[in-house]
């Protein structure tokens, strides 16, 4: 076996130089799907991408809605947002009004992608490139992948995952089921844990622990709601004394598992299986720059290697150029097109520009970057790629030649102002404060609202008090309201949440009674 | 190490699970649409899919997210004219520029409500629901008529029992002289040559002799030649082809009877059209052609379209028995009971001039039920009149008249119970 991973100090030579070009006939073959694969991998591995074995699955246009509409996986339980996900799907590409993605892949071992069968055979190239050399790489690599996900056992997971749901809906009715899941997703956001590394099971330990997680999780809440108020008459000053949970915790759906008093066992199991399934998917929420960036460098410059070499012929190069121009343009602000940064875009932008870096530094490149400017990129670009998550990649690598080719500006947005103000533009001034806000932007923390498990009521109503720690001010959406309908109905007594500003004081409440 | 698979034949139709747990989500919705659809459609088509509009915000699954306020920062690309400090004004009640999500497009907050299509079998599968079909006549219903298989040509292939012979004895003929005429033609000139040849011999004559050998050799090679085309090849084989086709092959006529009087409100007639759809759907399984004829009456009757039928208003007394006669004068005139299978079915409050519930029965016993197949009779009103006594009369002496009331869609079909069952053969 290969003993890797050592990124390559650069790429390697070609061996041998074709006689003749790939065959580029418009229609695919698995003969040929076969070829551009034997050679994108030949010529990936020259620039030492370390991947997950690869498997290519040939799926149908119904088949990439089936699994656009699961989250992308090939399994996963049954709920009726992925039926409305794939009723709309459906309704806007047989209208015309969107093309389903040209690929889906799944972060697991061996890595999984799906080519469509509609796909040319120069977008089938463009595709493996894409994603069982990019995505496939990235999700082998990235630290966040590495420490948060594990790719051997998520699909045995999902299986299980789908059995289990499927005989609660057998044994306790499916809308019972149902709204139960419902509520597990409305916390699913917050159903992670950011700072502790979860422990790697497989599906035998999973499910061999089960049993005994059931009884051993039911016997710690009993413990808990056992202290029957010993002494009346200290009720008024001991909650305030003492608050339980001591520290605040973050993940609301792995504190409602273990502690809510009244949810029965497979109810426990089935909050584990979305917090799980949400933990999963955790790390792609904070790389989708990265992630994409990544993938999109990498077709590029394997599809780019091949046509140097002498693989490719014109007519494949000009159609996966087509699409890839498509992929990654950046509309500006004010345009028809404009929702935001298309990660693709950006991400793509930035690899291209710490090569750019490297190879040929500026005199401003060297200021800023004096670690990488001149070195070898390859090793650089795989050091970016393994050690950051969005925000820190954009606080670390967005160059002032990037801001000025994207002609990024930052506008503040304060409550007490009447107007936006332009705060930072693409000028020697406001360089470092872009970067620090676009990186920002990217935090997931600053992205969602930080809310916390503040404190539960042992002695009298039982009742669980969340608590909103604003940031900058900002306050909750309204929503908010209709969430804590769903916490309320997990916890199974009343629910208070109180969102404070950044003095501590308690600026607004949400509380809904115990469900009946 | 590398696999390719091909998945396209293996789990289609994945999310039909999710369709369907969103469908039942959404059941009141659905059937409140399936009703409209169904009182604004003619009765020809009622099997039809149909367009369902759910409001966006009955569907949205809330999570915890920021509202407006407080202090932002948000980066944007394409800058054009700004520089530091530049104020913009702060567009009216919305969040400025991109929300500062990153992608707000495909969850911006328009108010549009969330469309999807019914497909024709999930459409009558909810209007059967209201109407409280049971489950075999719903597969009646649904399912398509039986097939029988007609001739139609010849193939090339099929089974052995639909082997033509004549056709592939005459394709194997013409093929036999088609490879074997030409051969045939010049073994008969090289005979000719050799008879001629061996009659010219002078004995001795070793060159002549030898050209005689060689001639025979070559006129013998050809025989041999001729006599390997083979009698009969696969490629002769002609076969019976048969299609199929639908079995229904009758005509039918339904006569649809309502009362148009004062007492008649729209919910009335929305319960009797639903009850008019039973029969047709029920008849549309059974007969190719279906004529439906209009009649609605007040104190007269008067045969008309079904725009006019369902939605003329129309007011004041009743005389049912008009629309009796009426229907009996069409039959005459324009169905010949012995060519059409005729069907009526009325509907009515109940509500009727009182020396005229008599006629009615009278009519009805002796002119109509001789000439129909099947009479329906369903009052759409609680309380029993004279018209109802007089009508049960008839249910004893008459296996082919039925009646019931019904003040809501699921006791309409019980109506049709006998119906179904005699022609459903082996029904519940």
């Amino acid at each position: 076996m290969k003993t890797k991973p050592l990124a390559l100090e650069h790429p390697l030579p070609l061996a041998v130089r074709p006689a003749e070009h790939l065959p580029a006939t418009s229609d695919w073959s698995f003969e040929l799907i076969e070829t551009y694969h034997r050679t994108i991998r030949a010529t990936a591995e020259r620039f030492g991408l370390d991947t997950y074995p690869n498997q290519l699955e040939i799926i149908t246009a119904e088949q990439m809605m089936d699994a656009y509409s699961s989250s992308g996986m090939p399994v996963n339980y049954r709920h009726w947002s992925y039926g409305k996900e794939f009723i709309s799907t459906e309704k806007n590409y047989k209208r015309g009004h969107m093309g389903l993605a040209y690929e889906i892949v799944i972060n697991s071992n061996p890595c999984i992608s799906y080519l469509m069968e509609e796909n040319t055979l120069a977008m089938q190239a463009l595709v493996i490139a894409h994603a069982a050399y990019g995505h496939n790489s990235f999700f082998k690599g990235n630290y966040l992948f590495r420490m948060w996900t594990d790719a051997a056992s998520i699909i045995d997971y999902l299986v299980y995952a789908k059995n289990y749901v499927a005989a609660c809906e057998d044994k306790h009715g499916l809308e019972t089921v149902e709204a139960f899941l419902d509520s597990c997703h409305a916390l699913s956001n917050h159903g992670v844990d950011r700072y502790r590394r979860p422990s790697r099971k497989s599906l035998a330990q999973e499910l061999s622990e089960r049993i005994d997680r059931e009884e051993h999780a039911q016997r710690q809440v009993n413990d808990l709601w056992r202290t029957l108020p010993r002494a009346l008459h200290k009720e008024g000053a001991a909650p305030e004394a003492k608050r339980f949970p001591d520290e605040p915790q973050e993940n609301l759906l792995y504190f409602i598992e273990k502690n809510a008093p009244l949810l029965e066992p497979w109810q426990r199991e089935i909050v584990r299986i979305v917090r799980k399934v949400a933990q999963y998917f955790y790390p792609q929420r904070q790389t989708q720059v990265m992630n994409e960036g990544w993938a999109t460098f990498w077709h590029h410059k394997l599809l780019n290697t091949m046509y140097d070499d002498g693989f490719l012929t014109d007519g494949v190069m000009i159609e996966w150029l087509t699409s890839h121009t498509n992929v990654v343009y950046q509309p500006p602000v004010g345009h028809r097109g404009y929702s935001g940064f298309n990660p693709y875009a950006l991400g793509f932008a930035m690899y291209t520009d710490i090569q750019r870096i490297c190879e040929a530094p500026t005199e401003e490149d060297r200021a800023w970057f004096p670690d990488i400017a001149g070195k070898p990129w390859l090793p650089v670009l795989d050091h970016a790629m393994r050690n950051f998550k969005d925000e820190s990649f954009i606080g670390q690598y967005l160059s002032p030649k990037l801001m000025r080719d994207f002609r990024l500006f930052a506008i503040s947005d304060d409550e007490k102002q009447a107007d936006y103000e332009v705060s930072a533009i693409h000028d020697d001034a406001g360089y470092k404060r872009v970067r620090e806000a676009l990186s920002r932007q990217y935090d997931l923390g600053s992205r969602e609202p930080n809310i916390q498990v503040w404190n539960v009521n042992l002695r009298g109503d039982r009742s669980l008090t969340l608590r909103h720690f604003q940031h900058n001010d900002r306050p909750l959406h309204d929503s908010g309201q209709e969430v804590m309908k769903h916490v309320a109905r997990l916890w199974g007594f009343g629910v208070h949440l109180e969102s404070s500003n950044a003095k501590g004081d308690v600026t607004k409440r949400f509380s809904v009674p115990a469900p009946s | 190490m590398q696999q390719i698979i091909d998945r396209r034949l293996a789990g289609k139709n994945k999310s039909i699970g999710n369709r369907e747990r969103f469908l039942r989500r959404h059941k009141e919705q659905i059937r409140e649409a399936v009703k409209r659809a169904i009182d604004g459609r003619g009765i020809r088509d009622v099997e039809r899919g149909e367009d369902i509009h759910i409001p966006k915000k009955d569907l949205t699954e809330p999570v915890f997210g920021h509202g407006q306020g407080g202090v932002r920062e948000v980066v944007h690309p394409g800058n054009q004219e700004y520089v530091r400090g530049d104020k913009i004004e702060r567009p009216k009640g919305g969040s400025g520029g991109g929300s500062g999500k990153g992608q707000a497009s495909d969850q911006g907050e328009s108010e549009d409500d969330f469309v999807f299509a019914l497909s024709k079998e999930e459409f009558m599968q909810v209007f059967f629901d209201d109407l409280a079909l049971p489950n075999l006549v719903r597969t009646q219903l649904a399912e398509m008529p039986e097939w029988k298989s007609h001739r139609a040509g010849y193939s090339n292939d099929g089974t052995p029992n639909n082997l033509h012979v004549v056709r592939s004895m005459r394709g194997a003929l013409g093929r036999r002289i088609a490879l074997g005429n030409a051969p045939r033609r010049e073994l008969h000139e090289m005979e000719a040559r050799l008879a001629e040849m061996q009659a010219a011999l002078q004995p001795g004559d070793a060159v002549a002799e030898a050209a005689i050998k060689e001639l025979a050799e070559e006129v013998r090679l050809l025989r041999a030649r001729i006599e390997r085309i083979p009698f009969l090849d696969p490629i002769d084989l002609r076969f019976r082809n048969r299609v199929k086709v639908p079995v229904p092959t009758s005509k039918a006529v339904m006569f649809c009877l309502m009362d148009v009087s004062g007492s008649m409100d729209e919910a009335r007639k929305e319960l009797s059209k639903r009850f008019f759809i039973l029969l047709y759907l029920f008849l549309t399984r059974h007969y190719e052609k279906i004529e439906l004829v209009f009649i609605r009456h007040h104190t007269q009757a008067q045969e008309v379209d079904e725009e006019n039928f369902f939605h003329a208003r129309e007011t004041g007394g009743t005389v049912v028995s008009s629309a009796l006669v009426l229907m009996e004068e069409i039959i005459k005139s324009r169905y010949n009971p012995s060519e059409w299978n005729i069907y009526g079915a009325q509907a009515s409050d109940g509500d009727n001039w009182h020396h005229d519930s008599g006629r009615c029965r009278v009519w009805l016993s002796e002119k109509i039920l001789p000439l129909v197949r099947y009479f329906a009779y369903v009052q759409v009103a609680e309380e029993e009149q004279n018209l109802w006594d007089e009508y049960m009369h008839l249910t004893a002496a008459h296996k082919n008249f039925a009646m019931r009331k019904a003040v809501e869609a699921s006791q309409i079909y019980p109506v049709f119970r006998d119906l179904f069952k005699k022609e459903g053969a082996k029904a519940a």
